[in-house]
């Protein structure tokens, strides 16, 4: 009886263990291709190549830029910014093509204006609330030690 | 003689100024405490990682792919306007798309509207094998094998799933599988309406 139930409990135990391994499965995923590199004519090419996808953030793993990503979606859009800089674009106008398709989300640098302005502003505005606080509380400290401190210079000799 | 301290002077003005700055401050303090609350309460959304996408409003992006069936037919923007469909992102190597896929063809069942299957980023046998196991509820399947298609609608992940009208606008993306419950209470409301609307 017991005999018979061992293998049984143990098969259990074994689809729980598979299921928990499988359970936290992304919701999202993505496809596994192997891309060659791209080919670089020279030093400066890849240089830029190199500095703009760093100011890009990959859209699946969104924590990292464009140029760090192994998803293969990065590989995608990498080879999307890289043929489009062979196209003769800007800088600028990758961008554009990007925030166009992906959203201003890309951009890790995002323009300035509208829904970024409390982005862009809230850290000096914070900067500058604290600033003023600290003047007004030295101030004021300053005014009271000069009160408290006179009646007692009174009458020093220095 | 004794020097008169300035603030006994004006007493409401050191007074008024301190209140001032324990407003300020406290005000401070509580629209960080509701943004921050705001911020948690918005982070059991199962799509809180989902981009909006840039396209909704905006006419789908012009395609043409080869048919999974039968590649040396092509099916793109040309031959879907008109009416409206719903465009399903999908791919063999996807665990989410086994996921919502009995959902979707629950819906597809209803033939509410056209649902095309976009096959991403897949080896042709592979997605004909899925479909065989697990059933074929779209419309038709177009293959996109290299994914360059797939940057030009901001595809970034799989599944994902537009809603295109009869007008060729983009009306509604998710991404990450569909429910029950975002079919019954987002999509369906909006084909019903496109249909009766025009």
């Amino acid at each position: 009886m017991n005999a018979c139930r061992i293998p049984a409990l143990l098969a259990l135990l074994l689809a729980a263990v598979l299921a928990t391994a499988l359970w936290p499965a992304p919701a999202t995923a993505q496809a596994v291709r192997n891309v060659q590199p791209l080919e670089f004519h020279d030093r400066a090419e890849e240089q830029r190549f190199h500095a703009l996808t760093l100011e890009l953030r990959c859209v699946m793993c969104q924590n990292q830029s464009l140029a760090d990503s192994d998803a293969p979606i990065a590989h995608d859009l990498r080879r999307e910014v890289f043929n489009l800089m062979r196209e003769g674009r800007s800088d600028a106008e990758i961008k554009a093509f990007l925030v166009d398709r992906y959203g201003e989300f890309v951009l890790y640098r995002p323009q300035f204006g509208g829904s970024t302005l409390v982005l862009w502003l809230g850290p000096a505005f914070v900067l500058l609330a604290g600033a003023i606080v600290v003047i007004v509380v030295v101030r004021r400290r300053a005014a009271g030690n000069r009160a408290a401190l006179d009646p007692v210079d009174d009458g020093q000799e220095w | 003689m004794s020097a008169q301290p300035p603030s006994t002077g004006t007493p409401a003005g050191p007074d008024r100024g301190r209140l001032l700055l324990a407003v300020l401050l406290g005000g401070g303090f509580l629209a960080l405490v509701l943004l921050l609350a705001w911020g948690v309460s918005q982070s059991d959304r199962p799509d809180r990682e989902s981009l909006p996408s840039p396209l909704i409003g905006r006419p789908a992006p012009e395609f043409s792919l080869p048919v999974l069936h039968d590649a040396s037919y092509s099916v793109g923007t040309a031959e879907l306007q008109g009416q409206p469909y719903l465009l399903n992102v999908w791919g063999s190597w996807c665990p989410g798309c086994q996921v919502e896929h009995p959902v979707l063809a629950r819906y597809a069942e209803t033939k509410a509207i056209r649902v095309v299957g976009y096959n991403w980023k897949d080896e042709p046998e592979d997605a004909l094998r899925w479909l065989e196991q697990f059933g074929n509820p779209y419309w038709v399947v177009v293959a996109d094998y290299e994914g360059g298609t797939a940057i030009e609608w901001g595809i970034y992940g799989a599944p994902e799933t537009f809603l295109v009208d009869a007008e060729g606008i983009v009306r509604w993306k998710h991404v990450g599988p569909l429910s029950d419950d975002i079919i019954d209470t987002v999509v369906a409301p909006m084909v019903e309406g496109m249909r009766t609307g025009g």
